[in-house]
C-alpha cells in the first residue's frame, strides 16, 4: 500500500520551479515548495541581482567582509566567493574579524573563521580591542559589570571594523546584515521616533561620505533563507550567542517580526519597502560629520564616541558618555522621554544582533 | 486608507468603528477599571489642582477625574481650532461606533456645540450661524453571527446614547454596512454581494481592511445623502499608533502620513480626526469617570496582522506608557499630502484675521499633486504604482488590467483574490462608487481607442 502512494506523493511535490526533481524545501521568502538546486540557484541569484541593480562594486575593487564566524557572515563569505568567480565581479575580498576579547565565546568563533579562510581562500585579516583600546571586552565587563556592556562593545566594535579596513586598504566594507534585521530597525526606529536613522536605515551603502563605504548584499535575505543555505550547503559556522548578552536577540521587536513571518512571510519585505519609500523631507536634520580632535576618526561632536568611552574606562567612570546617568529620577514624561531617547540614540541601530535592543 | 477608524486599535478605547474585541463596557464596573490606572498610593492627590484623588498619571502627573477632563477637552478643542476643523456653516457628523473614543468625540462635540448655542443666543448680531452635529453608526451585524434580538438590543442603546444629548437635536443615521451596494440597479441583493465579496479574499487582515474602506464609504454616502459637509471620527493616539506599525508592515509606507494628520480632505466629505492626541486608555477612563454610556457589542474583534500589531502596540504600552504617542510622533514627522489640510479658496475666510495667515501660507515649492489613488483604500500612489499605472494605461486594453493597476500594491496582496481569473468577478462586485471612478478616468483613453477599434487585430477584449 506504502509503495502505491508513494508515486503519488512524490508526484504532488516535484519542484516549482524545475519541475523535475523531487521538491525539499518550502522556501520561507515565498513557501514555494522547491528542491535544493534551485534553492541554491534562487538564493544566489537574487543576492547578485541585489548586487547589480545597486551597483554595489566596481571591477578591481577590494572589499572586506565583516566575518564574525557567525551564519551571517559565514554565508556572506562563501556565496561572494562563489559569485564573484561566476559573474567575473573582479573583485579582491577579504575576510576581517574583530576580537573583542570574550574568552569562550569570540576566541571559538575566531578558530571558525580561520577554517573559513583556508576553506574559501580568502586572507584574514584580525584587529582586537586589545590592540586598538588595550581593553578587552572581559576586561571591560570586569569593571561595569553586565549592564551597558553592549554600549562599549558596539561602539568599539564600528570603529574596529573601519580601522581594520584601513588596514587592508580595502575600498568597501560588506556585513551580513539581512532583510530581518533592517526591518527590526525600521522597526525599533519608529518606536523610538529617530526619523534621521529611519531615512537611512534602509540604505544599502552607507558611509559614502566617510572614508569607507558599508553595504549589505543581504538587505534582502531572509534570516530562514541563510539559516537554510548554511545548512544544506553544510557551511562551517559559529552558532553561539555571546555570553555576555545571550538574550539580545530576543527583544520586542524581533519577537514580533517573527511572529509576522509566520502569518505573511512576505511582511519582511514590505517593512523594507515601506522603510524605502517614507515621505522624509530632506530637510531633517542630520548630525553633521566631523573627525575626533583626539583619534581622528568620524564623530558628529569633539570627541568620538569610542574616545569618550574609552576616556571613561581608563578614568574609572565608566558611566561616562552611556547617558542615562544624570538626573535618574526626573523620568517624567518630556525630560525623561527625551533622555531615554538620547540614550538610545547612543546606540547604535544597527546592531541587532549585539546590542542591547530591549529598550 | 481610512487611518481613521482602523480597525487595529489595541485597546478598550478606540476609533471610531473600531473593532476591539475588549468590549468591557463602561457601566460595568467603574471601580475595577478606575483602580486599574490609579497610582497605589490612593492618598496621592491630583497633581494639578491639588484637590481630588488621583484617577490617572499622565505625563508624569497624578490627575484627579476633572482635570483628565479638562486636560482631554483641551486637547480636543485645540485639535478643532487651530485646525479650523468646524467651520460655523459647517454640518459635523460624528461618527460613532460605541466604543469610548468615538463616546468622548461626541460628547465634546456636542458641548462645543451647546456652548456656541449659548453664544449664539447672547450675541447681539448673530451674524455667524452655530455649526450643526449628526451621528452616524454603521451596522456591521450583517457579518457578525449574533442573534437579531441582541443587534437590536445593541443599536437600540446607541440611538438612547445619542438621544441622551440634551438639546436632543441631533440627527440619527444607522446604515448597515451592506447599504454601500443598495442604491445600484444591480439585481443582486446588497447582502449577499457583501458577503460574497468579502468571501473572495483570502487573507483574514486583507478582508477586515476592506471592512474598513467600506466602512468609509458608507460614512461617505451618509454624509453625501444628508448635507454633512464633515466626518468626525474618533481615532486616538492608540488606534493611530496601531496604524503607522500596520501601514509600515503592509508596505504602505509612502502613504502613511495621509492617515494621521487631523484633516483628511482626499474624500468627497473631508475626514478630521481631533482626538488624535488622546490615549485610549485616558479615553476609556474618561467614560467610566463621566459615565458616559458606550455599546460595545457589536464590535468584530481583529485579527490577522491588525491583532498581531494590537498586542504587540498592548506589550510596548506596558513597558512604557507613552511609547504610543512615540509611535504617533514619529511618524507626524513624516511629510503629509497637499490634501492634509484645507485648502480651498475661501475656506478660511470665517476665521478671526490674525489667525488666517497661518492658514493661508502657501507652501511654493511643493510639487504639484497627482491625485492618483488607490482604487479600494484610497492611498497615494507612490512613484513605482504610478510608474506601474502608466505602463498599463498605455499597453493594455483590458479594463481588469487597468482596474488591478488602479490598485495599491498592499491591496493587491492582501485584498485582490488569489487567481487573476477571479479578477473580473471581484470587481463585477465592488461598489460601483470606487470603480466608476476609474471608468471616467479611462473614458478618454477608451474614446480614442474607439476611434481606431476598426484597425486593431487584436479579439475583442474590451469586455464589460
Amino acid at each position: 500500500m506504502q509503495s502505491a502512494a508513494a508515486p503519488t506523493r512524490a508526484g504532488s511535490r516535484l519542484c516549482k520551479r524545475c519541475g523535475e526533481r523531487k521538491a525539499a524545501l518550502k522556501r520561507p521568502k515565498t513557501l514555494e515548495q522547491i528542491c535544493r538546486e534551485c534553492f541554491y540557484i534562487v538564493f544566489e541569484d537574487e543576492i547578485h541581482q541585489t548586487i547589480v541593480d545597486n551597483n554595489l562594486f566596481k571591477a578591481g575593487e577590494r572589499v572586506a567582509i565583516g566575518a564574525s564566524g557567525g551564519k551571517d557572515s559565514t554565508v556572506l563569505a562563501y556565496v561572494l566567493s562563489e559569485l564573484n568567480k561566476r559573474h567575473k565581479y573582479g573583485l579582491d575580498l577579504f575576510l576581517l574579524s574583530i576580537d573583542e576579547g570574550i574568552t569562550g565565546y569570540r576566541d571559538d568563533s575566531l578558530e571558525t573563521v580561520k577554517r573559513n579562510e583556508l576553506q574559501y581562500g580568502l586572507p584574514l585579516k584580525i584587529v582586537s580591542y586589545k590592540d586598538l583600546y588595550d581593553w578587552t571586552m572581559d576586561d571591560i565587563v570586569k569593571a561595569i559589570g553586565l549592564k551597558n556592556n553592549c554600549t562599549f562593545c558596539g561602539v568599539f566594535r564600528r570603529q574596529a571594523l573601519d580601522r581594520g579596513a584601513a588596514l587592508l586598504k580595502v575600498d568597501k566594507i560588506v556585513t551580513g546584515h539581512n532583510a530581518d534585521d533592517i526591518a527590526e530597525t525600521v522597526l525599533l526606529n519608529i518606536l523610538r521616533g529617530d526619523i534621521a536613522r529611519l531615512s537611512r536605515c534602509t540604505f544599502i551603502t552607507t558611509g559614502e561620505d566617510g572614508p569607507i563605504p558599508r553595504c549589505k548584499p543581504f538587505k534582502y535575505t531572509y534570516e530562514k533563507e541563510i539559516v537554510m543555505y548554511a545548512y544544506f550547503k553544510k557551511l562551517d559556522y559559529f552558532s553561539t550567542e555571546c555570553i555576555y548578552s545571550p538574550n539580545a536577540y530576543r527583544g520586542f521587536a524581533r519577537e514580533f517580526i517573527k511572529d509576522l513571518e509566520r502569518m505573511r512571510p512576505r511582511a519582511i519585505l514590505d517593512i523594507i519597502t515601506s522603510g524605502e519609500n517614507f515621505r522624509i523631507s530632506t530637510t531633517t536634520r542630520m548630525p553633521e560629520q566631523g573627525t575626533c580632535e583626539r583619534c581622528g576618526y568620524i564623530s558628529s561632536q569633539k570627541l568620538c564616541k569610542a574616545c569618550v568611552l574609552l576616556d571613561g574606562l581608563n578614568r574609572g567612570l565608566p558611566k561616562l558618555g552611556i547617558g542615562r546617568t544624570a538626573k535618574v529620577g526626573a523620568r517624567a514624561d518630556g525630560s525623561g522621554e527625551q533622555q531615554g531617547k538620547r540614550a538610545e540614540r547612543n546606540r547604535l541601530s544597527l546592531q541587532g544582533k549585539h546590542g542591547n535592543l530591549d529598550f | 486608507m481610512a487611518a481613521a477608524s482602523s480597525s487595529s486599535c489595541g485597546g478598550a478605547g478606540c476609533g471610531a468603528h473600531c473593532s476591539s474585541s475588549t468590549s468591557s463596557a463602561a457601566e460595568d464596573a467603574p471601580e475595577v477599571g478606575l483602580g486599574r490606572l490609579s497610582i497605589s498610593g490612593a492618598s496621592a492627590s491630583c497633581g494639578k489642582c491639588g484637590g481630588g484623588a488621583v484617577v490617572v498619571v499622565a505625563g508624569g502627573v497624578g490627575l484627579c477625574g476633572e482635570c483628565l477632563r479638562a486636560q482631554l477637552f483641551g486637547k480636543f478643542k485645540l485639535a478643532v481650532t487651530s485646525n479650523a476643523m468646524v467651520r460655523p456653516t459647517d454640518s459635523v457628523l460624528v461618527a460613532f461606533s460605541g466604543g469610548p473614543a468615538s463616546r468622548v468625540a461626541l460628547q465634546f462635540i456636542h458641548e462645543m456645540r451647546s456652548k456656541a448655542i449659548g453664544s449664539w443666543d447672547a450675541s447681539n448680531s448673530q451674524a455667524l450661524p452655530v455649526f450643526n452635529v449628526g451621528v452616524a453608526f454603521v451596522d456591521e451585524s450583517v457579518l457578525l453571527s449574533m442573534p437579531e434580538c441582541e443587534v437590536e438590543l445593541a443599536t437600540e442603546d446607541i440611538k438612547s446614547i445619542v438621544s441622551s444629548l440634551l438639546p436632543g437635536d441631533k440627527a440619527m443615521h444607522i446604515a448597515s454596512l451592506d447599504d454601500v451596494f443598495s442604491s445600484e440597479s444591480n439585481s443582486k441583493d446588497g447582502e449577499d454581494r457583501l458577503r460574497e465579496l468579502v468571501g473572495m479574499i483570502t487573507d483574514d487582515t486583507g478582508r477586515e481592511d476592506l471592512l474598513q474602506c467600506l466602512r468609509m464609504l458608507s460614512l461617505q454616502k451618509i454624509a453625501l445623502e444628508n448635507g454633512y459637509t464633515k466626518i468626525m471620527l474618533g481615532s486616538c493616539a492608540s488606534t493611530i499608533a496601531c496604524h503607522v506599525l500596520s501601514a509600515t508592515v503592509k508596505g504602505q509606507g509612502y502613504s502613511l502620513p495621509a492617515d494621521i494628520q487631523y484633516v483628511d480632505a482626499r474624500w468627497e466629505v473631508p475626514v478630521v480626526l481631533p482626538l488624535r492626541d488622546c490615549l485610549a486608555q485616558e479615553l476609556s477612563l474618561l467614560c467610566e469617570f463621566d459615565s458616559l454610556k458606550t455599546q460595545q457589542l457589536l464590535d468584530r474583534p481583529c485579527g490577522g496582522i491588525n491583532g498581531l500589531i494590537a498586542s504587540f502596540v498592548a506589550r510596548l504600552r506596558e513597558e512604557n506608557p507613552s511609547r504610543e504617542h512615540t509611535i504617533v510622533r514619529t511618524a507626524q514627522k513624516l511629510k503629509p499630502f497637499p490634501f492634509n489640510k484645507f485648502s480651498a479658496n475661501g475656506y478660511h475666510d470665517f476665521l478671526p484675521s490674525r489667525l488666517r495667515p497661518k492658514f493661508q501660507h502657501v507652501d511654493s515649492d511643493e510639487p504639484a499633486f497627482s491625485e492618483v489613488l488607490c482604487l479600494i483604500c484610497r492611498s497615494p500612489f507612490s512613484e513605482s504604482e504610478l510608474q506601474n499605472l502608466e505602463s498599463t494605461r498605455h499597453n493594455s486594453q483590458k479594463k481588469i488590467d487597468l482596474y488591478t493597476a488602479c490598485c495599491c500594491q498592499s491591496c493587491h496582496v492582501q485584498i485582490l483574490p488569489g487567481g487573476r481569473n477571479l479578477y473580473d468577478h471581484f470587481f463585477s462586485l465592488l461598489p460601483k462608487f470606487w470603480t466608476e471612478r476609474v471608468d471616467t478616468a479611462s473614458a478618454s483613453h477608451s474614446s480614442l481607442r474607439d476611434q481606431i477599434e476598426d484597425y486593431l487585430l487584436e479579439d475583442d477584449d474590451d469586455g464589460n
